[in-house]
């Protein structure tokens, strides 16, 4: 007895010693990351892809971060912020000591001049001389979108390390948003020297500062030996970003050993990723949301809530979700992720139920679906992180459909007229497919953003109700984040009551990588940062 | 002959500003807008229009080319619309390894196809005529896609010979001058680059070779056939010449001549971009480009691109027909 408590007690001391051992980090290597595109550009503000923030998120950071693998917010280049009673004003003290990779120091006019460049009509104030600030290249995307000129009224640098925001209305999603990659902070002198070779060019106070740039090739970046916080790394040398446009090439790379990140594999590769020894999976349960929505400026669609219920039980999301996603998505009862805060889990979610869904539809007034014309199912013709094929999706629903009585056609166009004829509503369109990645780990930018189409007529599901609105308005101007969850609870439960859309999966990251690739992390809002990996 | 190829530089003018023509008429009737792709899902009302002002996209047709014919008279092509770089820059930095690459596999094909189409000709019928005709139908008929994966699994997952993708090791230092990197690597002398450079261009040449290749065999054989059958072979046979001498002395020449005009056509295929190849061994050349542009309907990069590749297409046809009255003086230049 004493003696396998021994042995227990010596097995359980070696195994801490040994995971102390592999917890220690390594310095130094090249990191060598496989991407199926090169970056478009590299200055923040105007970057709008996955390709070209996974740089950024090295090279820059902003006031705030959020956490690991959580979209939680923790001090940044702010170390502490205030919120004024009315919600209108916000004051973030900044970080001493932090450098830019050209040796000029970071402070409250960097901040100022980094957003101020966005700002449609620029009230800004430089706490010291300050610059002044080009012309706008082009639109600001994220920033327009964000609709941030609606938001920030003015931003004041009061001294060297404090900045100032004023509001023009209050906006709870307003830190997250200063947490996202188009909030990143600059070196103003790096930016004036060529305000055109900027975007090629960055300087940031990341962690690792830009070296080169091959097109199409490679971009190199190398640790900063100055950064401010030498606590959780950067233990690379290098990093390399290799553009392998082909997915099954960028797999055999890494099998070959000579990545040591894969993203976006076929999902065809991850059973033989899972049998490789030199292989492990990162995962992360991605924040998104793939969606099939009705055209509710039409009837019957509009108004027969039945009709919409029918269809919700008709489809068998789980056999798309099995197939189709290939183990890569899960079934989703929200349209929002489980993973964010405010997630209502007592949402029942759309059983697969055949019987029903017929009795349903003889109630909503087609019974059999007679009297019901054939229906156009519009179907994406690209892959998006939260659908993988869109048009094979579209012909199992259609499948699904006909066993209830409902006729169907599967209808798509090349992406850029899809998404914009979808906005229209047009008349030939009854149900469609879409969907979301979130921005900055707030409900608001999914349930607001997409569904509360009396918000405006550019939002893509035009559901007008009374209800809703109020909901995601009272969202928008409560500070307290335990009252604006029970809000967002309140309006999932109403979506499933109403069926405005239905929620069909969130699809999950899985980005194989090498074994001695060590505390790499994938992150929900599918920014990569490179800062604490090493390699063993 | 001088006057011959100022004439012939002159036509390209007429001739690029056709193409120019097709190309805006081909996107104005195309369905897609560059700002609803640029934006995505995440599109505005606002930020649409905002975009497409920027883009200068609310502009009339007319207004949009003649601003374009405009900034090609001034040698300036203009900005991407997505990577909002030069697209001049853009060719400059994606041509050279275009053309490399395309080079290679020309230099494959022509003298391989050649030697298969000679020996095929002199031996017809024998069991290597057959087979490398078979060879030649199986090279042309075969995925580039396919083919280059099992070149990589064959030649570098499983024997390790060659690396699978890219055009340098990511470890290896070079000094570029003309970004040309087999050129770079000799001119200052860098071997390690020359070799990994040459190691890289190994598998996507031979991919890209292996039509180009079929195609010469095949017109080389049949050409030759053709003049083998001629009278002054007869008289050289007659003359006791060896067969050898026969063939490569007498025949070749002639029947070089169509073969010449097929290497010249698909040299120029080649050179507008082998988006196929390019995507599958990361290589990155001017065709992917030119294709990722048109997926997203950068009209900067479609315009500009197109009359690369025109140009090209154009030169290389020059070329030929100067070569024409090099191999053979009965053909004279008027």
């Amino acid at each position: 007895m004493f003696k396998k408590v021994g042995i227990l007690i010596l097995i359980f001391m070696l195994s801490v010693a040994g995971s102390a051992l592999a917890q220690t980090p390594k310095k130094g290597g090249t990191l060598i990351f496989g991407r199926g595109g090169d970056s478009v550009g590299l200055d923040p503000a105007y970057e709008t892809d996955g390709n070209s923030f996974m740089i950024c998120d090295n090279v820059y950071e902003a006031l705030v971060f959020f956490k690991d693998e959580s979209t939680a917010i923790e001090p940044g280049l702010a170390t502490s912020w205030e919120i004024s009673p009315d919600g209108l004003t916000y004051t973030f003290r900044l970080r001493k000591g932090v450098k830019f990779h050209d040796g000029t120091p970071f402070n409250a006019d960097a901040v100022v001049f980094s957003h101020g460049r966005m700002m449609k009509e620029r009230k800004v104030k430089f706490f010291g001389k300050g610059w002044d600030i080009p012309k706008q290249e082009r639109p600001p995307e994220y920033w327009v979108s964000m609709e941030m000129d609606n938001t920030i009224d003015s931003i004041e640098a009061k001294d060297e390390y404090t900045v100032i925001y004023k509001l023009k209305r209050v906006e709870a999603p307003f830190l997250a948003n200063m947490g996202m990659d188009f909030a990143d902070i600059i070196s103003p002198t790096a930016f004036m020297k060529d305000p055109k070779a900027f975007v090629r060019n960055p300087v940031g106070t990341g962690p690792f500062k830009f070296v080169e740039w091959i097109k199409d090739d490679h971009i190199t970046l190398e640790a900063f030996k100055d950064y401010w916080d030498k606590t959780k790394g950067p233990y690379l040398n290098k990093a390399i970003f290799r553009a392998i446009p082909e997915n099954s090439v960028r797999f055999l790379e890494l099998k070959a050993g000579t990545i040591h990140i894969c993203q976006f594999p076929n999902a065809a590769d991850i059973p033989l990723a899972r049998k490789d020894p030199k292989l492990q999976i990162p995962t992360q349960p991605g924040m998104n949301i793939g969606y099939l929505g009705f055209n509710l400026k039409k009837e019957p669609w509009k108004s027969n809530a039945k009709l919409r219920k029918a269809i919700a039980h008709a489809i068998n999301r789980k056999a798309i979700v099995d197939n189709i996603y290939q183990g890569m998505g899960e079934l989703a009862k929200n349209c929002i992720p489980p993973t964010m805060w405010g997630y209502n889990k007592d949402v029942p979610g759309y059983a697969y139920d055949v019987e029903l869904a017929k009795k349903l539809l003889a109630e909503a007034g087609y019974p059999e679906g007679k009297d019901l014309p054939e229906i156009t199912l519009w179907s994406m013709p690209v892959a998006r992180p939260y659908n993988p094929e869109g048009l094979k999706v579209g012909v199992a629903m259609l499948g699904d459909l006909g066993k209830i009585g409902i006729k169907a056609r599967v209808v798509s166009y090349d992406w850029g007229t899809y998404l914009k004829r979808q906005r229209d509503q047009p008349e030939d369109m009854d149900l469609f497919q879409l969907g979301w990645t979130g921005d900055n780990g707030d409900p608001d930018n999914f349930l607001a953003v997409l569904f509360d189409g009396l918000a405006s007529p550019a939002i893509r599901t035009q559901w007008h109700n009374e209800t809703y609105h109020k909901l995601m308005l009272e969202g928008k101007q409560t500070i307290d984040q335990a009252k604006r969850a029970e809000i967002y609870k309140k309006a999932q439960q109403l979506m499933y009551d109403e069926v405005p859309v239905i929620p069909v999966a969130h699809s999950t990251v899985m980005w194989p990588a090498l074994k001695k690739v060590q505390n790499f992390k994938l992150h929900p809002t599918g920014s990569v940062s490179l800062r604490s990996v090493w390699l063993q | 002959m001088i006057g011959f190829i100022i004439r012939r530089i002159l036509v390209v003018i007429p001739t690029l500003l056709g193409v120019t023509i097709v190309i805006f008429s081909m996107l104005a009737i195309t369905p897609g807008d560059p700002a609803e792709l640029l934006l995505g899902e995440r599109a505005t009302e606002d930020s649409l229009e905002a975009m497409r002002e920027y883009l200068g996209l609310k502009k009339p047709l007319y207004v949009q080319y003649w601003l374009f014919i405009k900034r090609v008279a001034k040698f300036d092509l203009g900005e991407t619309i997505w990577t909002r770089q030069k697209v001049s820059e853009e060719i400059m930095d994606r041509f050279p390894a275009t053309i490399e690459l395309a080079f290679a596999a020309m230099i494959i094909s022509s003298f391989f196809g050649v030697l298969l189409g000679i020996i095929s000709a002199a031996k017809q019928y024998s069991w290597f005529d057959y087979a490398s005709m078979l060879g030649s139908l199986l090279g042309v008929s075969m995925p580039v896609f396919w083919l280059g994966l099992m070149l990589m699994l064959l030649f570098s997952l499983t024997l390790g010979w060659f690396p699978m993708s890219g055009r340098l090791g990511v470890d290896i230092d070079l000094t570029t001058i003309t970004k040309f990197f087999i050129l770079d690597s000799i001119l200052t002398r860098n071997w390690a680059a020359l070799k990994d450079a040459l190691m890289h261009l190994a598998l996507p040449s031979m991919a890209l070779s292996t039509i180009p290749l079929a195609i010469v065999a095949r017109m080389t054989r049949s050409s030759m056939l053709e003049v083998l059958r001629q009278d002054y072979i007869k008289t050289a046979r007659a003359k006791g010449l060896s067969e050898v001498k026969i063939v490569f002395k007498h025949a070749l020449r002639n029947g070089l001549i169509p073969v010449v005009t097929v290497v010249g056509l698909q040299f120029g295929i080649l050179l507008g971009g082998a988006i196929l190849t390019e995507t599958v061994f990361a290589w990155p050349g001017v065709g992917k480009w030119l294709f990722d542009g048109v997926v997203k309907r950068d009209y900067m990069v479609i315009q500009g691109g197109s009359l690369l590749v025109a140009s090209t297409f154009v030169m290389i046809n020059l070329i030929v027909d100067v070569l024409y009255a090099i191999i053979n003086p009965r053909i004279s230049v008027k």
